[in-house]
């Protein structure tokens, strides 16, 4: 007797059920969505506030005390949302650059063998850690820079820096005839710098022993701007502050607001970005440590050479998260009065026009669009240089 | 035969190891010394540590001014902090303007959250259920009816203007985490959900949040969230930043609950499913419990991280401890040289216990899982 065969599987049946729900979950949130913008919408014409983007070329009539570009109370709104954007850009960018090679400092001095180094790191990164930014920038603002004395106290260094309570006063440079081949003439010798580093490596890949290449980059690095400024003049003069009267003038001036919230930023941020460092090390297994250790390499040698590069894969995630975490905390500027994007734009723009929605919307979608593209970069990067599984 | 024979017959006792390697100039020796940069960056470091504690430590107390009427005592005394002044204010920064006949609500508020806290985060408590039952929906209505006032239980009504001080830095912490957390496990199963329109919703929610700073979204609660509402809902003034605060919340929570739903193995769901759980049952019964319990280092650094985002509710004029101190700082009675540094050293230290406090248990509990999981 044969068995019959089993017959197929039914196809699961196409289920209704979720379709509806997700189409009525669809529908009360459209509902809820057009009440609001009705409620908004009634609510701005009842006040007369603008419901376009009218005031985008409107006189903003305020003045900003650090812009990157040509501004003055004459300007239109759209272009104080240009200062405040490019002030952030430059905190964040400037805090990025401090900030990561500070916390790798400490993470490493976290996992050094000397007990005081490593406990005073631990130490850094509690306090860090455990206290709240805005403290910090408080603190740093209000009891130490506004603390310092008037300009006629300044603490000078020579005649090179001044510092007071109006801020940090640094020489500035002053383009002069010089200047374009002087930039030209680093740009070739980084240029060519790149290249002798990458013949060199093709062949120490290829033969194992490589060409020096440190010394004549070097040389070129140093030699060649130093050729420019002799056949076509110094590239720039330096600008002294000076005292006159109450005030120090000329030089460049760093403001008290610029500086706390730089130097909170960093230092806040090396905190978080030397625990990711010396968890990323500690992951790393500790027989590539011990076979460095058994090459002879000595501790400096092994972090860069061995544990750092695998590290990395480990680390680099959460410190472009870091990297953000920079920029979404400038905006803590709007407390100590620095003109970033939120204390501009979403300050006193939103005060003088009314248009709550308008700068919401765009200052939100700023910072959004700033960490969709670090995201981005995040996945290309992990895409690109993710552990092989063979 | 040579006389000269001699056999041990018993092994020689063991030498002690060399004086150099054991003792504290031994442990000196491996953690400080150990080699010529070790001992140079342990002799720059001693000296500063040598320069710079005394005076730190002698600061902090024999030449502080303990107890003053004003600041005319800390005006003196230049090189010392003035706790005077922090204890002259100590009921203002606890409680701001809430009047002080009524303090005790306040107090009674703070314990039961306490106790609940504890109860939830305490690993062997019992009936953790109804704990949770209390925290997430018991607790939020008794602290309103206390703090806010109620005719019916005669308590007298308190406008949440004068709210201030440590109190409030706590309810804004307490409240977004008494709400977010909901919010977050459905916005964290919308994550993972095989729908695709409820996975839409809830990646945008989340990633939108997270994408932006917090002080844009107390400002839109501030700002907005009148204008969203029909005039008879609008919410009060203290309402706002909460309600941005647990939306907010959410976002970052949901992320570490879908981690730890990530983490579960994948036999756990389809046990889950060979039992015929339906899906709200699979997660209630199997996969959350499970996977909330892993997460709960994850949700304390959380808190924390909210514990000291509550400073920023000052923008919108909530009167947070920070805010408090500074507010108490502007005091002329008191205004010194030394006042400023004093007052944010001490936010400073409570800031720091507090966190530290809760790092340390969460570190606690992260060892505790790991020791169950690497058995």
């Amino acid at each position: 007797m044969s068995i019959a065969p089993a017959s197929p599987p039914r196809a699961p049946s196409l289920s209704l059920g979720p379709i509806v729900a997700q189409g009525a979950l669809l529908v009360v949130i459209a509902a809820l969505i057009y009440e609001a913008a009705a409620n908004v919408t009634a609510h701005m014409q009842a006040q007369g506030v603008p419901t376009g983007f009218g005031f985008w070329n409107q006189t903003a009539g305020f003045d900003i005390n650090l812009s990157l570009i040509d501004y003055s109370s004459l300007s239109t709104y759209g272009r104080a949302f240009w200062v405040g954007l490019l002030n952030t850009a430059m905190v964040g960018a400037l805090g990025i650059l401090f900030a990561t090679p500070l916390g790798f400092l400490v993470g490493v001095a976290r996992l050094s063998p000397n007990w005081l180094l490593s406990r005073l790191a631990f130490a850094y990164v509690e306090l860090m850690r455990n206290t709240p930014l805005l403290l910090q920038l408080f603190f740093w603002y209000n009891a130490v820079l506004k603390a310092l004395p008037a300009p006629k106290q300044s603490l000078a260094f020579g005649d090179w820096l001044f510092l007071n309570n109006r801020g940090l006063y640094v020489p500035k440079p002053i383009a002069e005839g010089g200047v374009w081949p002087f930039v030209g003439a680093i740009a070739a010798a980084i240029l060519v710098s790149i290249v002798l580093w990458r013949r060199a490596k093709v062949q120490r890949d290829a033969t194992g022993a490589g060409g020096a290449v440190l010394a004549p980059s070097i040389i070129l690095l140093a030699g060649l701007p130093l050729l420019a400024a002799i056949i076509f003049g110094p590239p720039f003069t330096l600008d002294f502050a000076k005292l006159s009267g109450f005030n120090l003038h000329g030089g460049l001036q760093l403001f008290p607001e610029f500086a706390a919230l730089l130097f909170g930023l960093v230092v806040y941020t090396a905190g978080f970005i030397a625990e990711i460092v010396r968890a990323g090390v500690l992951a790393t297994a500790k027989g590539q440590t011990e076979a460095a250790a058994a090459l002879g390499l000595p501790r400096s040698l092994s972090l860069r050479l061995v544990v750092v590069p695998q590290a990395m894969r480990l680390i680099i995630p959460p410190l472009a998260s870091q990297w953000l975490n920079i920029v979404k905390n400038s905006s803590l500027a709007v407390f100590i009065g620095f003109p970033d994007l939120v204390q501009i734009f979403a300050g006193t723009v939103l005060n003088q026009t009314q248009a709550a929605m308008q700068v919401m919307a765009i200052t939100m979608g700023v910072y959004l669009a700033i960490s969709l593209l670090l995201s981005a970069a995040l996945n290309f990067f992990n895409a690109r240089f993710a552990l092989k599984e063979r | 035969m040579t006389d000269a024979a001699f056999v041990r017959l018993a092994p020689a006792p063991a030498l002690s190891p060399p004086a150099s390697l054991v003792g504290p100039w031994g442990w000196a020796r491996a953690n400080l010394f150990s080699s010529a940069t070790s001992t140079g960056s342990t002799l720059v470091l001693a000296a500063l540590a040598l320069w710079f504690l005394p005076s730190l430590i002698g600061w902090a107390t024999w030449k502080a001014v303990w107890i003053a009427p004003d600041g005319a005592a800390c005006r003196l005394a230049q090189d010392g902090a003035c706790w005077a002044f922090v204890a002259q204010k100590w009921q203002y920064l606890l409680y701001g303007s809430y009047p002080e006949s009524e303090h005790w609500r306040v107090n009674v508020t703070e314990v039961m959250g306490a106790v609940l806290i504890g109860w939830l985060l305490w690993t062997g408590a019992p009936r953790k259920l109804l704990g949770a039952a209390l925290f997430f929906f018991v607790y939020p209505i008794v602290a309103f009816v206390l703090l806010h006032g109620s005719a019916i239980f005669g308590l007298p009504y308190v406008d949440t203007i004068r709210w201030g001080g440590v109190f409030v830095s706590l309810l804004v912490s307490l409240v977004g985490i008494v709400f977010s957390l909901p919010l977050g496990v459905l916005l964290a199963l919308g994550r993972r959900s095989t729908r695709p329109v409820v996975k839409a919703l809830s990646v945008t929610y989340i990633e939108v949040v997270r994408g932006v700073p917090f002080i844009t979204v107390l400002f839109m609660a501030n700002n907005l969230l009148p204008l969203f509402v029909p005039d008879d809902y609008a919410p009060d003034r203290f309402l706002r930043p909460l309600v941005g605060t647990v939306l907010f919340a959410a976002a970052y929570l949901a992320e570490e609950v879908r981690g730890g739903l990530q983490s579960l193995p994948k036999g756990q769901y389809e046990g889950a499913a060979a039992l015929g759980f339906g899906y709200w049952r699979a997660m209630g019964l199997v996969a959350l419990p499970q996977a909330l319990t892993l997460v709960i280092p994850g949700i304390v650094n959380n808190f924390i991280g909210l514990f000291k985002d509550t400073t920023l509710v000052s923008i919108v004029d909530m009167a947070d401890f920070l805010s408090a101190m500074d507010n108490a700082m502007k005091d002329t009675v008191w205004s010194g040289p030394t006042i400023l540094v004093t007052g944010y050293v001490f936010a400073g230290i409570f800031y720091y216990v507090f966190c530290a406090a809760m790092s340390a248990y969460a570190r606690g509990v992260e060892k505790r899982l790991a020791a169950g999981r690497n058995r």
